[in-house]
Parts: structure tokens; C-alpha cells; sequence
């Protein structure tokens, strides 16, 4: 079969379905490509006699009633994953191999996928370019060393690349939308509570999500169905029946009303960002959508709220690694107190540390109201923000991050501007909501932009339905050369 | 509110991360840059506001009293850094 | 009884001290999982096998909390009569130390969900209300072993995350009686309500004592220290004794108090500071966002309010109105459930106030002398009150009832066939009593002389006389009459 991994998930599954090709077939496909990108660092561990297995084990019996039937994925390495090392990007975790399964994995193990590797992330899902991974930097597919986004990098990387036909990342402030925007791929944030967080590396447990990065809309459906549903493990899950998204798929539409935050163009925003955003707009109109003003006041103050939240749960997240019962211990330490910060200070990057201490401090006493608080009380504002204007439109529309991925190295040296990265992704997460970054076009150097779709709580099939729609009329192709074999 | 190194070895000590002289340095530059970024929060009035408890408009689910996990000693033991059948080791707390 | 009046105060060289102690009393709940992981809370389990990945803090791992303990916590707030909060939250409460796995302990700070309350303790001077701050429902930590090895620490879970109630008391208590009182009220209470067993040498009852003094009549709170972890209430009144006096000696020789931590030396009887190289603990909480607020229907409260068992103070009240005890009387019989059900039992098929005097002499005393409780007692409730009703009845005398009683113990035979076979029934006919008498008098005519010539004592020895001639069954009442009688002529 001429390049199968070349093609969209559906149409693998499509392939493998009618017997055009066996999953074993299928999965060396992959592995082939996959040894042959060892330059792209995508991969922090392989599990390809694993898949194998599990390949001629689907071949001899086939079950085609399934969602994923035979399909080898990838996943980022925040899953735990059975007997399979999972480091979360950290040295602390370097030599940690879980004996359970997280929930989403399992559902697209059940549904008839199984591993093919865990992929490389930026150290407990910190960062803003994937440049804080203890396995080392990722590199974008698209080329000139440029950054795959974060801290899902390994994700869009190995999906950008046909290392995997889909995969899964998890999104705290933007981890998979804007990896998604970077690489020319779709990335579906889901509503808070949609997929189980059981099993899955803790950051920041009120804003983490896990959510599928694939080639089409199509794709990011049918991957939501499988990965996503009520699970009792986690206090977190909403109980609701569950939802057909690939089946009820449709391009109409018409009368939708599309809404346009005047906040969202920001000072210094690049040419091209906006051209795209009216692009999309006007691919939107042209489709029926009504497009309309509104106004999000409080989005200016999303950054430093999920820069005070986001650490802070994280600092509290991060306490557990300390040596004692899995992971790295410092041979160093002659006695419990020293033995803790000569493991933590060894095992986490500078990254971690800085966050850990951020968050340390805007609990501490004497500080709690002054920021923790205070920026629990802005988040509300955010939140109502949004909720005073899905009262009047169906989805908002805006550029899914500021510019194009930038060359490794560009920006590590100071933190704030890494973190203005995620300007138009964090809001989203502060709010709970689904947003949906698709690839919407290229900036003048080639590199791909991507606009995002927010959606209402549990809106998800309206988003993937105007993202089909957008999809079909956009007429963008990742025009990616395979220059790292 | 600036940091100065003191208060940064003090939240080390309380997050239990040792940070050695020579990276204060540059911890309190980063961490004081970022603060200034996150107090741009106090121009908001939010004396009306209530914190946001629950992104979820759900109340708190609860199981029923059964015995469903445990007795599992060796998968909970088998990842730890310093071997024994039956416990954790660690070293001693100087009191 | 008269009452006594309150005195308990340390008295220095510069005047009279009061000592003011509040308590935080942390109670294991009753329930057969952990409070948010389904591992089993039995007691005295090899260890590390009732651990879960939850409750060692696997990456990934989240907490679903149990409904039972939350239902255990409103029963014992209604018990305390205390305010159910319908809104309540989980904080995280963040330390690091070898036996807390999460690097903090899922705790309620800002929103517990049972408010204030209070409770009555009985004392010599007269009946005291100590008020509840509040209850609140949080996780118990592991356990470190520092004794297996000298350079290590063994660390348990098995006790990590099992459900606790932090029980906080007002700073009402003013003596280490008092806090006896309490502690035992409290314990009382749970164990009505089947909340948490109270077993302190299982360390399912724990306590944190806080002290401070007060010049006699001055209404401000000098500065507390924590005695924290002490685990028997003997201990608890020694380390109040040892602190107050401690804090009196400081104030009056112009030192400051600092407000501290303590640990109770129980080899040295002193308390001493637990204050390590560090500064206090910063325990940074906040709201834990993997758990969603606690909201309580009114409906549930209300429910688990009707099905509550008869409270001590309640069931006080009516054993002194319905079975005419007295107030020592009903306060012993109501002290454990287990004894009330039994007396009212005994109570049911024999004389109350005969069965009441009876259960509090000889049985309690048999049950101490073997260490047993009342609910391994080898007399049935139904046994000891035929046994009361023989004694009612005059079958037998209070002396031969002690015979049967301990003839019960041995053989386990019930009351009337032990009499019946010894044939120990009493000799109640005067006819009878009277012959034998005259026989005795008749035989001791010497002594009778004695007697009548004024050595009154000899009274005794007639008694003694009548008693062995009969094989001790002769009605003693009866006895003294026709004694008196026969001995004026």
C-alpha cells in the first residue's frame, strides 16, 4: 500500500476494515518511519515488539466492529501506561514504569488500538516550546529547528511526521492547541471533565485535559469518541450518555452565529496572524455563519491568573515526587529532609523548580489572598465572560496562538514572553470550555498557523461540525518534506 | 512585592528544593520579573466577586463503603528506589 | 450529695492561676474503606498490605471520597448537637514528611462540615457545657518506624488516608478532671452513635491539648502551647499538670511564653519543646481541586438525624424519671451503650433500682477483676436479673446471693436451679427463725446475760451465731427482729 501512514486515520481504519491492510502491515509501516526520524526526538520510548504483538494478535482475530480497530498509536508520555516506562518529560520519573493504566489509554486500548511508544513533552507539561524536557528538544517536522509547541511536542511532532496515524496530548494552558497551530495539525481541547484525568501525571488538576491531535476533523472525532466518558475513579468526570461525534458529523453550518472578540487582537500581533483570522472569518460567512462582535474585558488578565493557578496546584501536584516510593532518589542526603531537596533540586528541571516555587509562594502565608485568591476571583470574572456571551453566538473564532513556532533556542531566556505564547489559548482553560485549534494556513516564511474554535461547555460535536465545514473550504495542506531520514 | 533572596530560599525550604547560591542569582531576576507580570491583577476590583470552587456545575460524588483495593504490597513496593519486602526505607529524620 | 465546688487552680507564689485547655480530639471513623480509596481500615494488618495506589500517591492518582464516613460525621455532629453545614469544602493541607505520601493531607479548613456544638460533662460541682468549635472530616497519615534500623525510617501506609474527625473544643475546659470528663463524654458519645470505637491503645482516639494560664478572675487568654499526640488520657492530665506549672513558674519570673509545640516525655513526666531547626510549618491550603464542594441535602441530615440512637444524656434523663435513679446511678449505667442496653434489660424482668446497685457492685467488680467487657460477660442479662428478682423476692438473702453469683460464674447454670439444687432458698418462716433462735440464746445464756447487762456489741455475735446455725440462709431482717424482740424479755 503506497505510503499508508501518509494517509488521515479514517482512512487507515477505512483500509484496514476492507483488508487493504493488515494491522501488522500497518504497524511496521510506522515503525519503519519512526526509526528512520530518530533526528525529530519524538519518541521517548518505543514499545514496537509490543505492538507487533499486538498486531498479529488483531490480524488473527479481527474485530471490525471497533472504533480503533487494529490502529497502532503513540501517546505522550503523561499517560501512564501498564509495564511501560512514563517519565512525563522529568528525570524524577526516569526510571518509573507504572502497573496501571490511565483511563483514556485504556478506552483506546478497549476500542481496539494498542501503543506504539510514548512520546517526548516538555517536563511535567511546563513549558512553552517544548524546550524543557529532560529527554531533550523536539524538533517540528515543519523544519529549520524549529519548536514542535508544548508541551504536547512529541505529540504534533509524531503526527506532523507519519510516526503515528493520531495520538493524544493533554492540554493545561494550551498544550495541545498549540502544538496543533505549530505543526499544521488539529488539536481538540475538550470540556473540563470530559476525559477522565485518572492515571494521567498530575499538573494543574483543575485546568488539565486530555484531548486527540490528528491530521482532520474527521480524525480528532473519532479519536474523541474513544478516548472520552464518565469514569467513577475521578471526582472530576461529569456523568453524561455518550456522544457519536464521528457518526453525527456534518458540514452545515448555516445560521450559525460565529463570535469575534475584539480582545484577542492584540498589540503587536503579526500581519499575517490577522489576515488569517479574516480568512477564516470570511470562509466562516461564506458558509451561512453569521458572524458577530463581541467582548471578552477580563481576557488581558488570563495569563497572570493561569500563571498564579497553574503553579500553585502544580507546586501542590509535584509534592509527591520526593524520592520515597517511585522514581529518582538522590544517593546523596544523610538524612530525610536533605534526602528531599537533593532528589527534587536533581530531578526536576528549572523550569519545574521556577513554577514550583511560583506556586509555593502565591500560597504561602500571608500571600494566599493577595494572589491565590485573588486570581480565583478573576477567574470567575473570565468564566463570566464567556458564559455572558454564549448566550448570543454558537462558538468564537480567533487566531489559535500569536505567531508561528520560532526557531529553538529564540526565546528561552526570558519566561515572561515564553508564557505570552499561550495568550489566546488560556482563557479557554480558566473557562472550562472546548476550543479546537485547526490548521488554517501559512505565514510568509511557510510555517503553519492555526485558528481556534471555542465552543460551550460540552458543545464539542458544534465545534467539530464547523471545523469540518472549515476544513473542507480552507483548502490547507501540510506541505511537510521528510528531511530528517 | 519583590522577592529578595532570603524569601526565595525560604519558599525552597517550605517546597523542599535546595537552590544553591549561585542560581539565586538569576531565580530571584526570573522570579521577580514574572510577579511583576502576575500583579497586573491588582488593577481589577473583585472586593464582589466570588472565587471560582468548582469549574464544574456538579456537587461532589461519593462512593459506597466497600473494600474494593489493597492487599496489592507488591506492585505499591515494587518502584521503590531502596528494596524491602515490606516497607518503604527512607532515612532517618534528625529530630 | 452536696456539691462540691470547683477548685482547680495552680497557685503560685504570686497569686492563683486558672488553667484554660482546649482539645483537638482526633477520632478514626467507623467505616470498613478509607475515607477516599476503597482500602480496608483494619486494625493491626501486615504491613503496607491495605494500601492502594491511591494511598501511596501514584502519579495520576485521584481521590473519591467514601459516603459512609461523611454520614459517620454528620452523626456524630448531631450528637454533639452541633450545626451540619449543608456547604462544605476540602483543602489541602501541604507538608512533606515520610508517612504523608501526597506531600499533604486532604483536610477542611475555611468550610468543615459541622459547625459549633456542644457538650455536658457531669462533674462534682455541678453539670458544665463545653462548647464545639467545629468537627471536620481529613485523612490519617502513615505510620514511621524509627526503631527497626539505625539510620532508617520504616514507613506503613496501612493507616494513610483512613478517615479522621478532628473534634475541636472551645477553650472552655479548666482542669485535667475536666478533661477526663470530656474525653470520656466524647468517647461515650461515638460509640452510641457507632461513629469511631474510641479504642485509644489503638490509637483510634488521639488527642492535642492545648494550655495556657490565667491570673484567677482575668478574663484575657494568656499565650497556649500544643501538646500534640498524647494518647491516654492519664498522660494528658500529667502533661496539663506539667505545662500549667511550667507556664506559672515562667510568668512569674518575667519570661515571655512562647507559643509552641510540645511533645509529652511519658519516661521523664515533662513536656518539652518539638520546635526543629526550621520555622513553623506554612501549610499553604488551599481548596483541593480534584475534589468538588461537599454539598449535604437537608433531607439526609434529617434522616440520619431520626435514625440516631437515644443519646447518653437523653437516656440519662430517663433512667432518673422512668426507673427512679439517682444521677450517679444513671451516669454510670448510660456511661457505655453497651452497659444501658444490658441494665435495661436486667431492668426489664427485675427490680431497677435493686438490679442498678447490684450490676454497679458485683458485676462491674467481676468484669474488672477479669478484664472483660460488659459484652463478654459470662452472666446473661437475663441470668443476673433472675438473679435480682430471687434477692427482691426475699428467696434468697443478699449474703447467699453473692454465693449463687460466684456459683453462676463457675457452672453458668441460671440463678433458680442453682438455688433449688443447693437448696440455699432463704429461711423467711419467724416460727422457724424463732426456734432456732431461742436454741442459740438457750446456749449462750452466758452471753445473753452479757448482753442484757449492756455489752450491746454481742448483738453481733448472736447475729453470727444465727447466721452459721442456718447455713447463712436465715432472713436477716427477720433475724434482727426476733433477736431484738426475744432479747428484751
Amino acid at each position: 500500500m503506497a505510503d499508508i501512514t501518509n494517509q488521515s486515520l479514517n482512512e487507515i481504519i477505512e483500509n484496514v476494515k476492507t483488508k487493504k491492510v493488515s494491522s501488522t502491515d500497518l504497524t511496521k509501516a510506522y515503525i519503519k518511519n519512526i526509526e528512520s526520524a530518530k533526528k525529530l526526538n519524538a519518541f521517548v520510548t518505543t514499545t514496537f515488539d509490543q505492538a507487533l504483538d499486538k498486531a498479529k494478535q488483531f490480524d488473527n482475530k479481527p474485530n471490525f466492529d471497533q472504533l480503533l480497530p487494529g490502529i497502532p498509536l503513540a501517546v505522550k508520555d503523561l499517560f501512564c501506561t501498564e509495564n511501560t516506562k512514563t517519565t512525563a518529560g522529568s528525570n524524577i520519573l526516569n526510571n518509573f514504569i507504572p502497573s496501571y493504566e490511565s483511563t483514556v489509554t485504556k478506552n483506546l486500548w478497549n476500542n481496539g488500538s494498542f501503543l506504539l511508544g510514548k512520546l517526548n513533552c516538555d517536563e511535567f507539561a511546563m513549558g512553552s516550546s517544548n524546550e524543557t524536557s529532560h529527554y531533550g528538544n523536539v524538533i517540528n517536522p515543519v523544519g529549520d529547528q524549529l519548536v514542535p509547541g508544548c508541551s504536547s511536542g512529541g505529540s504534533s511532532s509524531a503526527l506532523a511526521a507519519d510516526l503515528t496515524p493520531a495520538t493524544i496530548g493533554t492540554d493545561t494552558g494550551g498544550s495541545i492547541r498549540q502544538p496543533a497551530s505549530f505543526t499544521g495539525t488539529v488539536g481538540l481541547k475538550p470540556t473540563y471533565g470530559l476525559c477522565s484525568r485518572w492515571g494521567i501525571v498530575a499538573f494543574a488538576s483543575s485546568l488539565d485535559q486530555a484531548g486527540p491531535m490528528t491530521k482532520t476533523i474527521k480524525d480528532c472525532a473519532i479519536m474523541l469518541e474513544s478516548m472520552s466518558g464518565f469514569d467513577e475513579k475521578d471526582s472530576t468526570s461529569i456523568n453524561k450518555k455518550k456522544e457519536q461525534y464521528s457518526k453525527n458529523l456534518k458540514d452545515n453550518i448555516k445560521g450559525l452565529k460565529i463570535g469575534i472578540p475584539k480582545e484577542y487582537r492584540v498589540d503587536n500581533m503579526p500581519k499575517e496572524v490577522d489576515e488569517l483570522w479574516e480568512k477564516g472569518k470570511k470562509i466562516l460567512k461564506d458558509l451561512g455563519a453569521q458572524l458577530i462582535d463581541i467582548s471578552l474585558p477580563h481576557t488581558k488578565y488570563a495569563l497572570p491568573t493561569y500563571y498564579i493557578v497553574a503553579p500553585a496546584e502544580a507546586s501542590s501536584n509535584l509534592a509527591r515526587y520526593d524520592g520515597v516510593r517511585y522514581g529518582y532518589r538522590s544517593k546523596q542526603g544523610k538524612d530525610l529532609i536533605e534526602m528531599y531537596e537533593k532528589t527534587r533540586s536533581e530531578g526536576f528541571g528549572d523550569e519545574v523548580k521556577r513554577r514550583i516555587l511560583i506556586g509555593t509562594y502565591v500560597l504561602s502565608s500571608g500571600y494566599y489572598d493577595a494572589y491565590y485568591l485573588k486570581a480565583q476571583k478573576v477567574r470567575q470574572l473570565i468564566k463570566k465572560d464567556f458564559d455572558d456571551s454564549f448566550t448570543k453566538i454558537d462558538a468564537i473564532l480567533t487566531p489559535s496562538t500569536p505567531s508561528s513556532a520560532f526557531k529553538i533556542g529564540e526565546k528561552t531566556n526570558d519566561p515572561v514572553s515564553m508564557y505570552l505564547n499561550d495568550i489566546f489559548t488560556v482563557p479557554v482553560n480558566l473557562a472550562g470550555l472546548p476550543a479546537l485549534s485547526m490548521p488554517a494556513g501559512v505565514d510568509k516564511q511557510g510555517y503553519p498557523l492555526g485558528l481556534q474554535l471555542i465552543g460551550k461547555a460540552l458543545d464539542e460535536q458544534k465545534i467539530l461540525n464547523i471545523g469540518y465545514a472549515f476544513e473542507k473550504n480552507c483548502g490547507f495542506k501540510n506541505e511537510i518534506k521528510k528531511w530528517w531520514s | 512585592m519583590s522577592l529578595d533572596k532570603e524569601k526565595i530560599k525560604h519558599v525552597a525550604k517550605l517546597a523542599r528544593i535546595s537552590v544553591d547560591d549561585a542560581k539565586v542569582e538569576s531565580l530571584t531576576k526570573d522570579l521577580n520579573s514574572i510577579f511583576k507580570f502576575i500583579e497586573q491583577l491588582n488593577e481589577l476590583n473583585t472586593d464582589k466577586v466570588e472565587p471560582l470552587t468548582s469549574i464544574l456545575n456538579q456537587s461532589l460524588r461519593s462512593r459506597k463503603d466497600e473494600i474494593s483495593d489493597g492487599k496489592i504490597r507488591e506492585k505499591v513496593l515494587k518502584n521503590s528506589p531502596k528494596e524491602n519486602e515490606e516497607f518503604f526505607v527512607v532515612p532517618k529524620v534528625v529530630e | 450529695m452536696s456539691k462540691e465546688k470547683f477548685d482547680y487552680f495552680i497557685k503560685g507564689e504570686k497569686g492563683k492561676y486558672e488553667v484554660v485547655i482546649g482539645l483537638e480530639v482526633h477520632a478514626q471513623v467507623l467505616s470498613k474503606s478509607k475515607l477516599f480509596s476503597g482500602s480496608s481500615t483494619k486494625f493491626g494488618a501486615d504491613p503496607n498490605n491495605q494500601v492502594s495506589l491511591i494511598d501511596s500517591a501514584f502519579p495520576g492518582m485521584l481521590p473519591v471520597i467514601n459516603e459512609e464516613c461523611v454520614k459517620q460525621a454528620v452523626r456524630t455532629g448531631l450528637g454533639l448537637n452541633a450545626k451540619i453545614n449543608n456547604y462544605s469544602v476540602f483543602d489541602r493541607k501541604n507538608y512533606f514528611y515520610a508517612d504523608l505520601p501526597q506531600g499533604y493531607q486532604i483536610s477542611q479548613y475555611k468550610n468543615p462540615i459541622v459547625g459549633e456544638g456542644k457538650v455536658l460533662l457531669d462533674m462534682p460541682y455541678g453539670s458544665k457545657e463545653i462548647g464545639i468549635e467545629r468537627l471536620h472530616l481529613e485523612q490519617d497519615a502513615g505510620k514511621s518506624i524509627h526503631d527497626m534500623d539505625p539510620s532508617n525510617t520504616y514507613v506503613d501506609l496501612n493507616r494513610s488516608g483512613i478517615a479522621l474527625m478532628e473534634i475541636v473544643s472551645k477553650p472552655d475546659l479548666r482542669s485535667p478532671d475536666e478533661v477526663n470528663a470530656y474525653i470520656k463524654k466524647l468517647r461515650s458519645i461515638m460509640r452510641y452513635l457507632g461513629t469511631c470505637d474510641g479504642n485509644m491503645q489503638e490509637g483510634s482516639l488521639r488527642a492535642d491539648v492545648n494550655v495556657s494560664v490565667r491570673k484567677e478572675g482575668d478574663k484575657n487568654f494568656g499565650t497556649r502551647c500544643e501538646i500534640k499526640n498524647v494518647n491516654s488520657i492519664k498522660f494528658m492530665q500529667m502533661a496539663i499538670e506539667y505545662e500549667a506549672a511550667r507556664q506559672v513558674e515562667l510568668i512569674e519570673n518575667g519570661k515571655v511564653i512562647d507559643q509552641e509545640t510540645r511533645l509529652f516525655d511519658t519516661k521523664k513526666n515533662e513536656t518539652r519543646s518539638m520546635r526543629s531547626k526550621e520555622d513553623a510549618h506554612d501549610y499553604r491550603y488551599f481548596p483541593d481541586p480534584d475534589l468538588l464542594p461537599l454539598k449535604l441535602e437537608q433531607k439526609l441530615i434529617d434522616d440520619l438525624k431520626k435514625t440516631l440512637p437515644e443519646l447518653p444524656d437523653k437516656k440519662k434523663e430517663r433512667f432518673i424519671k422512668e426507673y427512679g435513679l439517682n444521677a450517679y446511678e444513671a451516669n454510670v449505667l448510660v456511661s457505655e451503650k453497651e452497659i444501658s442496653d444490658y441494665y435495661e434489660e436486667v431492668a426489664k424482668l427485675s427490680d431497677k433500682k435493686l438490679a442498678a446497685t447490684w450490676m454497679m457492685g458485683d458485676l462491674f467488680a467481676m468484669l474488672n477483676d477479669k478484664g472483660l467487657d460488659i459484652s463478654k460477660s459470662p452472666i446473661s442479662a437475663k441470668h443476673f436479673a433472675e438473679l435480682v428478682q430471687s434477692i427482691k423476692s426475699g428467696e434468697i438473702s443478699g449474703r447467699i446471693a453473692k454465693e449463687v453469683f460466684e456459683i453462676m460464674l463457675e457452672t453458668g447454670d441460671n440463678p433458680k436451679k442453682i438455688i433449688e439444687s443447693k437448696g440455699l432458698k432463704q429461711q423467711s418462716d419467724p416460727k422457724e427463725l424463732e426456734k432456732m433462735i431461742n436454741e442459740i440464746l438457750t446456749k449462750n445464756k452466758d452471753k445473753v446475760d452479757q448482753y442484757k447487762s449492756g455489752k450491746e456489741k454481742l448483738f453481733g455475735f448472736f447475729v453470727g451465731q444465727v447466721m452459721k446455725s442456718s447455713g447463712g440462709k436465715a432472713n436477716p431482717q427477720l433475724t434482727n427482729e426476733i433477736l431484738k424482740k426475744l432479747l428484751k424479755g
